[in-house]
């Protein structure tokens, strides 16, 4: 757990800030990326939610969504597996790459762009009609996968992957929700992860927990990391320090400062993002 | 600070004190029909329940005995012709109405739906008589299925958008989040969620039409016998009630009295099922 605790951003900058001095520079840039947004703008009627976003996000890594509340970075994350598109009246520009595939081609299915890209939600949600068995393999199954013995062999695959199988597989025929908030998110993780998904994206996939089931999820996106790429939103910039490698800025709908999770927090190169992880704004 | 009561707060306890008498009078005044028609049913109908009542054809004028056997059965065909025509394209414009479809076109369809629920009975067994039993020359089992499964169209739409509309959001998007395609989010997760409240939505749209007897008069039009094709006429429970209950007998009062027991018996029934059902056991929203 050691990732745990790291040095809340606030000291950092803090101590950066006392001494005058800045740590030493690191690299920029990821170096091999699993998305690679350009130039990309949403609007959601006549209103500009997203604008002008380019950046990539590194593989087998975890990249943090950070800004404050209405800056756009739901609709990004939401973006990179079409499920903005659910919302009427939706528009957007530029291009989205995943590992080279152009999500918005229109030869592209969203439904076989979500298949690729996974995605944990704020609330977590298993299905209330669905025991925890039939809730992990339910992307599978409505997929068409039919087969019992693999079905079987990816429910415990994926609930070991969740870090769950040991407190429910003996319950398995029990209802979803009949677990604990932190349990039914790893659920939810491990359904997201059975039909294996390239990316999971995470939209603030702790806010409705208890900072010890807190704690549990972001010891899997550690551990997730070796295997996924992984993006998630984030109002807490403490778990943004802790669990990100890459930490993006976003204000107004705009990028602010994207960069290493280490380097945004202690040396951030614009003003408003220092301003905002020291919590002057936001 | 002033804390003595005055002559106001004596004035206000009284106010108080009326608005509850009210309110709870009105409560009972809800209630006591209920209470009335069942005792009324009870008193004048059982005498003439028996095993032959549900087992016998009515008997000839001036005969004692006889039953209703042709009606509940009639009656049960009728809501089964009613249910395969009202209740899929009930259920599936409900989905359309919740899932699909412009704002405003919905906006239209749901007032014309909620017009339609308005419409009295009758004018659906007018409108029947028109387009089946003229046409075809002759009442049938069919044109009385066709009028009630059309009054129960409107009813189950309603219910099964508002109970779709109920589903959150959330689950759709975890659906549509593992990459399943929309139409099978909808019928394996949305309408699974809602299954309750749509055959809630069913069961109450079956229960109203079992009692209607408006549109039967001039579609299925009534039978003293067993009727033994689609094309022919049919008895129907409401319809026997009403022939027996304007007719000069006393002996058909007194089957009218227990036809309409056995009717509201079911209608009650149907109730509680419903209860039941939206209690529930598993975990479900609606």
């Amino acid at each position: 757990m050691d990732h745990l605790v790291m040095e809340t951003p606030e000291r950092t900058v803090m101590e950066r800030m006392e001494q005058g001095t800045a740590p030493p520079p690191e690299a920029e840039t990821p170096a091999a990326c699993t998305f690679e947004v350009k130039n990309l703008s949403i609007w959601y009627g006549e209103k500009r939610a997203i604008d002008n976003v380019t950046l990539g996000v590194a593989s087998n890594a975890v990249t943090a969504i950070i800004g404050p509340s209405g800056c756009g970075k739901s609709t990004f994350l939401r973006a990179l597996n079409r499920m903005h598109e659910l919302t009427p009246r939706t528009r957007m520009e530029g291009t989205v790459l995943l590992n080279g595939d152009d999500l918005y081609s229109s030869t592209t299915d969203p439904a076989i762009v979500r298949r690729r890209v996974g995605m944990i939600f704020q609330k977590s949600n298993p299905f209330p009609t669905m025991t925890i068995g039939e809730n992990v393999v339910i992307g599978l199954r409505l997929n068409g996968v039919r087969n019992q013995k693999f079905l079987n062999e990816r429910l415990e695959k994926s609930l070991r992957m969740a870090a769950l199988w040991d407190e429910v597989k003996d319950d398995l025929h029990k209802p979803g929700t009949s677990l604990s908030g932190g349990q039914q998110q790893r659920l939810c993780i491990a359904r997201a992860l059975a039909v294996e998904p390239e990316v999971i994206l995470m939209d603030e996939p702790c806010s409705a927990l208890d900072p010890i089931a807190t704690a549990k999820i972001e010891e899997l996106i550690h551990e997730l990391k070796a295997k996924y790429t992984i993006v998630t939103v984030t109002h807490n910039m403490q778990q943004a320090g802790r669990i990100s490698d890459y930490t993006a800025f976003m204000y107004l709908g705009r990028l602010i400062e994207f960069g290493p999770t280490t380097k945004i927090f202690t040396n951030p190169t614009e003003k408003q993002t220092e301003d905002y992880i020291t919590g002057r704004f936001g | 600070m002033k804390t003595k009561r005055s002559g106001n707060y004596t004035w206000r306890k009284i106010k108080s004190a009326l608005a509850s008498a009210i309110a709870f009078i009105s409560a009972v005044l809800v209630i006591a029909p209920l209470g009335l028609v069942f005792f009324h049913l009870v008193v004048n109908g059982a005498s003439s329940l028996n095993w032959d009542f549900f087992t016998k054809l009515p008997a000839p004028v001036g005969a004692v005995g006889g039953g209703m056997a042709n009606a509940i059965v009639g009656s049960l065909e009728l809501l089964a012709l009613a249910g395969a025509i009202g209740i899929p394209i009930g259920v599936l414009g409900g989905v359309y109405l919740a899932e699909y479809g412009s704002a405003r076109i919905n906006s239209v369809l749901r007032f014309l739906a909620d017009v339609l629920n308005g419409v009295p009975s009758i004018t659906w067994g007018v409108v029947v008589y028109g387009m089946v039993v003229l046409r075809f020359k002759g009442f049938s089992t069919y044109a009385g299925g066709l009028a009630l499964g059309l009054i129960m169209i409107p009813l189950i739409l309603r219910t099964t958008e508002e109970v779709i509309l109920l589903v959150p959001n959330g689950y759709r998007e975890a659906a549509l989040a593992l990459g399943v395609s929309r139409w099978k989010t909808i019928v394996h997760i949305v309408m699974k969620t809602a299954s309750k409240g749509i055959i809630t939505g069913i069961l109450l749209a079956l229960a109203r039409v079992g009692g209607e007897t408006a549109p039967l008069l001039f579609t299925a039009f009534g039978n003293r016998f067993w009727n033994h094709s689609l094309s022919q006429p049919i008895a129907a429970l409401p319809l026997q009630i009403f022939t027996y209950a304007i007719s000069p007998y006393d002996d058909w009062h007194r089957q009218a009295w227990a036809g309409a027991l056995v009717l509201v018996t079911g209608v009650f029934c149907v109730n509680i099922l419903v209860r039941i059902l939206t209690r529930g056991h598993t975990a479900s929203v609606v």
